[in-house]
């Protein structure tokens, strides 16, 4: 009791909950990696002096309601189309730090057209990409990033490259585009990952500030409860699987 | 300030929107419409009233930047003609479901499937019954000349604003493609981010300022009571919209034994059709929707205690019908012409048509 009090005075305290997430209990499964990046985010916004500036949207997938959670004002948009969104309302709202938050799924299959070109024209939003290889909230399918070989509810015998392709690497597509300023791949599996990728996500949000292009902020996550695993059997197998697939980095910029 | 010019009805859209204030269009080239994306990077109203213009990748993409557009209380349009439209539907159930105002033209053409790139009126269920999924309706205008098109434009955005719904434009290629006197009105400049924060900060995105609660747009509902709370909400507003705001105009209707229901190009036909039954002493009048949703149902209903029989003249095979024979109770017989595909009507065939439905049974 006593220890417990000492440990709470304001001296002693090395972390708090960023002030920009709400306490709205977080609908996450246990080990999913969404609420770790809900959380960097949610930092750095703070620590730029955004709050005020910040428009997101938010995805259909898991991310669709960081709006209770992330202290700012925010557009929920259709499946994939978070990217059209984000276009018009920093077209609209030049001075606005505008981001998109969205799934493998949401991006890189039904909104592979509205990303691709968002990206092509420049547009001075950043993309922040949730990588975790499957549908989440659908209930565990395939998604285009899915690893050869990965199980889901709609490869039960594993996925085979002759029926349903490779695993989509967008970030090194979109690098590609002249529009695109900042291409970077990141994980928050481990803490020196968390630190590595909020630094990241903070030289994405600038160069959208200084309006150098589309920012692209990927991070390779977990998804223990489509994964059918243990948050710790989760982390491990990004290690193991994942990142060999979608190594962390750079990719441009 | 205020100006005649002989213009296009397509360029009139254009013109109309850089005028009422518009903040963004987003577009995709389609025939019968492309002018007036055209038109638009002809004005580069950016240079001027600081209008953003963007021609987009899909119409998918084009309907989903003007939510974004909406979302922040701006005001935004979109256009297009039948195909694009479809791609469009699940955008504007969206703007239905998060109550965001639009502005949306289709200058619509013969279907289904790619069709023709002619004229048609085939789209009349899918503006006015839906098109996108869902309990929600959009408010439809159906201008019957170049200076409707003009007018309708600043109409269209002070509806979708007060209802905060999206509004279709219904034309058709004829009337985006012909050519007419049009009175221009003076220019209106657009919102400042402070009026936009003064008359939409209950609920448009703007970058929550310390002053206010966050802003949230989304149409995602997990409990489904508060769906249906919701939906009831909408229905509300909806029969708001049908008390107050539906218009038609009545041509000869007072003491007509029959009457024609058009709208758009087929009402200008029809016109024709009343006088031709004039000079053989028949007594015809013509009622022109001016808004299809909501249908001008109380002055049909009206009519159908006394007339002997309705015409619904449309460019399809008989869609507007269905909505007449409800307006009217089938008290009277409710018969249907129209040429489609692409294929206009001729004064002469509605004619034949009315005396053979009406006068040979
Ligand atoms: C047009 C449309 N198609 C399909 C769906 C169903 N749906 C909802 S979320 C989702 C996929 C989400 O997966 P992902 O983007 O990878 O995000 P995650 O849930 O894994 O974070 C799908 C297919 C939908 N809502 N809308």
């Amino acid at each position: 009791m006593a220890a417990r009090e000492v440990a709470r005075t304001p001296e002693n305290k090395v972390y708090s909950k960023p002030r920009l997430l709400t306490d709205a209990v977080m609908h996450f499964c246990p080990g999913c990696s969404h609420g770790t990046i809900h959380k960097l985010i949610a930092e750095v916004i703070d620590e730029m002096g955004m709050e005020h500036e910040a428009i997101g949207i938010s995805p259909v997938g898991c991310g669709v309601l960081a709006y209770d959670y992330i202290d700012i004002d925010w557009v929920e948009a259709a499946h994939g189309r978070a990217a059209a969104v984000g276009t018009a309302i920093k077209r609209l709202n030049p001075s606005k730090l505008v981001f998109t938050y969205q799934g493998d799924g949401d991006l890189a299959a039904i909104g592979t057209g509205e990303t691709i070109h968002a990206c092509n024209r420049g547009e001075n939003i950043t993309i922040i990409y949730i990588n975790n290889a499957i549908y989440g909230m659908t209930g565990g399918q395939m998604a285009p990033t899915t690893l050869l070989g990965q199980r889901t509810a709609t490869t039960p015998q594993g996925r085979d490259a002759a029926q349903h392709g490779y695993p989509f690497k967008v970030g090194d597509m979109l690098a590609q585009l002249d529009g695109v300023c900042y291409v970077t791949r990141q994980s928050v599996h481990t803490p020196a990952s968390v630190r590595r990728a909020k630094k990241a996500l903070r030289k994405a949000f600038e160069n959208s500030m200084q309006q150098k292009g589309l920012s692209f902020v990927e991070f390779v996550s977990t998804c223990s409860s489509g994964w059918k695993m243990t948050p710790v059997e989760a982390n491990r197998w990004l290690a193991e699987h994942m990142l060999p697939v979608y190594p962390l980095g750079d990719i441009k910029g | 300030m205020e100006e005649i010019r002989l213009m296009k009805g397509n360029e009139v859209i254009a013109e109309a929107a850089v005028r009422c204030g518009c903040d963004g269009y987003f577009g995709y080239p389609i025939t019968p419409q492309s002018e007036i994306l055209e038109t638009l990077t002809m004005m580069r109203p950016w240079e001027t009233t600081g209008m953003v213009v963007v021609q987009a990748e899909s119409e998918v993409a084009a309907i989903n930047m003007a939510y974004g557009g909406a979302s922040c209380g701006k005001r935004v349009m979109v256009s297009s003609s039948s195909p694009g439209i479809s791609l469009m539907c699940e955008g504007l159930s969206y703007l239905a479901g998060a109550e965001l105002p639009c502005l949306v033209v289709n200058v619509s053409r013969g279907g289904p499937g790619l069709g023709t790139i002619q004229p048609s009126q085939a789209d009349y269920f899918q503006a006015v019954k839906g098109g996108g999924h869902g309990d929600y309706h959009l408010i439809v205008l159906a201008p019957g000349s170049v200076q409707e098109m003009y007018d309708f434009v600043s109409w269209g955005f002070d509806l979708a604003f007060r209802y905060r719904n999206p509004v279709m434009i219904l034309s058709d290629g004829v009337i985006g493609q012909m050519m007419e006197k049009v009175v221009l009105s003076a220019p209106k400049p657009r919102w400042s981010d402070e009026q936009i924060a003064e008359m939409w900060g209950s609920w448009a995105v703007t970058g929550k300022p310390a002053s206010r609660t966050r802003n949230i747009v989304t149409s995602v509902e997990l409990d489904p009571l508060r769906q249906e709370r919701f939906n009831h909400k909408l229905t509300d507003k909806y029969r708001t919209i049908c008390e107050r705001e539906a218009r038609c105009e009545m041509v000869g209707c007072d003491d007509a034994d029959y009457v024609i229901v058009a709208y758009g190009s087929s009402a200008r036909i029809s016109q024709k059709v009343v006088e031709l039954a004039a000079e053989d002493g028949l007594k015809v009048g013509l009622l022109r929707p001016i808004t299809l949703y909501p249908f001008p149902e109380r002055e049909i209903e009206r009519l159908s205690h006394r007339v002997k029989g309705f015409l619904s003249v449309e460019m399809s095979m008989g869609q507007m019908i269905e909505d007449v024979k409800l307006a009217s109770r089938c008290r009277v017989p409710v018969y249907h012409f129209g040429r489609t595909g692409g294929v206009i009507h001729t004064p002469t065939e509605v004619y034949e048509a009315l005396k053979s439905n009406f006068l040979q049974k």
